[in-house]
């Protein structure tokens, strides 16, 4: 049977169903457009750039926000270039913080150049080593529900690799105005600006 | 390398962390500097601090952009070496307007043993300038506290960066044994 890669829209959509009080920041390129294409909220902080800090602004986040679920949704490259950030965040295991790696072996900003995991790596496997207590390599869409509500168990700092086609598909491009994202995500939780 | 510690921090390190805590700061995340020994030690020791090493310095913007969404304050303590890792990092407090406080002692700037510190500290406050964050410099124990208050209000009145420099003479001569 040959190996179905999963469709990362359905897979971003899935993990975002019934969301509730779900906390959500997306790394640069494909993963800010598929969480948009899911449905814009005013719980999404969205990375444009800053390549490599998604895990950590989610880190940040699920360590004041302790009884909300927090998931950061990235790619690939995204995650090579803060492999750091997971031993960091091995040292705190926030219960509520999950990572969820769109994996599809490729920088697909930039040309579709093949990634490190492209080339065998596989990222769950860092994150074992920094000491997550769940860490999946997610190949089908059972798989992404399990995680979904894994997710909003809070139940233990947990990391999935979801293996995803490598296809380009129409960008649905979030909002850019980084200051406006800030204020809309904090007043959602009650906070004030300056 | 081995080096031999200071015997006493001076006193203006032991300055820091209350001065901070003024200002409801809940996170002290770092990559650690013998000049910033005492304040992390006694974040360590704090409940109502969480004290967090980074692999390295970029991972703090970040972790301290994710606590400011969620509502909590923080600063980021760092050597000057560390500023030339946070550079690109940097755009995401331009961009997105938090208050971003580091606090960076310097290397490679009065009496380096090590000529390896030299090119970034000499380069660090300009580093820090050309991606927009307001710096100022502390030569005299007595200006620290001064200082640091002066920046954590800039950083949190203002959603600004700021950064303290900590000049390499307050943390003292680095004695070099074979």
């Amino acid at each position: 049977m040959g190996k179905q890669l999963l469709d990362r829209r359905a897979a971003s959509a899935a993990l975002l169903q019934d969301r509730g009080d779900l906390l959500v920041v997306t790394g640069l390129g494909s993963p800010s457009y598929d969480a948009m294409a899911a449905g814009d909220n005013d719980l999404n902080y969205y990375l444009w750039a800053a390549m490599g800090s998604a895990a950590t602004v989610g880190f940040g986040l699920a360590m004041t926000q302790r009884d909300k679920p927090v998931l950061v949704l990235t790619g690939d490259g995204e995650m090579l270039m803060g492999l750091g950030a997971l031993a960091s965040i091995g040292q705190k295991l926030p219960p509520n913080l999950t990572i969820a790696v769109l994996d599809n072996g490729h920088y697909g900003e930039t040309g579709m150049q093949k990634s490190h995991t492209g080339n065998g790596l596989e990222l769950a496997r860092f994150a074992e080593a920094a000491n997550f207590p769940w860490t999946r390599v997610i190949e089908d869409m059972a798989g992404v529900a399990e995680l979904r509500d894994r997710i909003h168990a809070k139940e233990g700092t947990s990391f999935a690799a979801l293996k995803i086609a490598a296809d380009e598909l129409p960008r649905a491009l979030p909002p850019r105005d980084a200051v406006h994202v800030k204020n809309r995500f904090r007043a959602a939780l009650g906070h004030s600006t300056i | 390398m081995s080096a031999v510690p200071a015997e006493e921090a001076p006193s203006w390190q032991d300055q820091i962390l209350p001065i901070l805590k003024s200002f409801d700061v809940r996170h002290l995340v770092y990559v650690p500097d013998a000049g910033h020994a005492a304040a992390i030690r006694a974040a360590e020791l704090d409940n109502g601090i969480v004290s967090l090493a980074l692999t390295t310095e970029e991972e703090g913007i970040g972790y301290l952009l994710g606590a400011h969404l969620g509502g909590e304050r923080g600063a980021l303590l760092m050597q000057s070496s560390g500023v030339g890792n946070c550079l690109n990092t940097l755009a995401l407090q331009t961009m997105t307007r938090f208050p971003l406080l580091m606090l960076v002692t310097m290397r490679g700037d009065w009496a380096e043993f090590n000529p390896w510190q030299n090119p970034m500290g000499q380069a660090t406050e300009a580093a820090l300038k050309l991606m927009g964050v307001r710096t100022c410099r502390a030569d005299q124990p007595g200006d620290v506290p001064h200082l640091v208050h002066g920046a954590a209000t800039m950083a949190f009145n203002g959603d600004e960066a700021t950064a303290v420099l900590l000049g390499q003479s307050l943390v003292g001569e680095k004695k070099w044994v074979k």
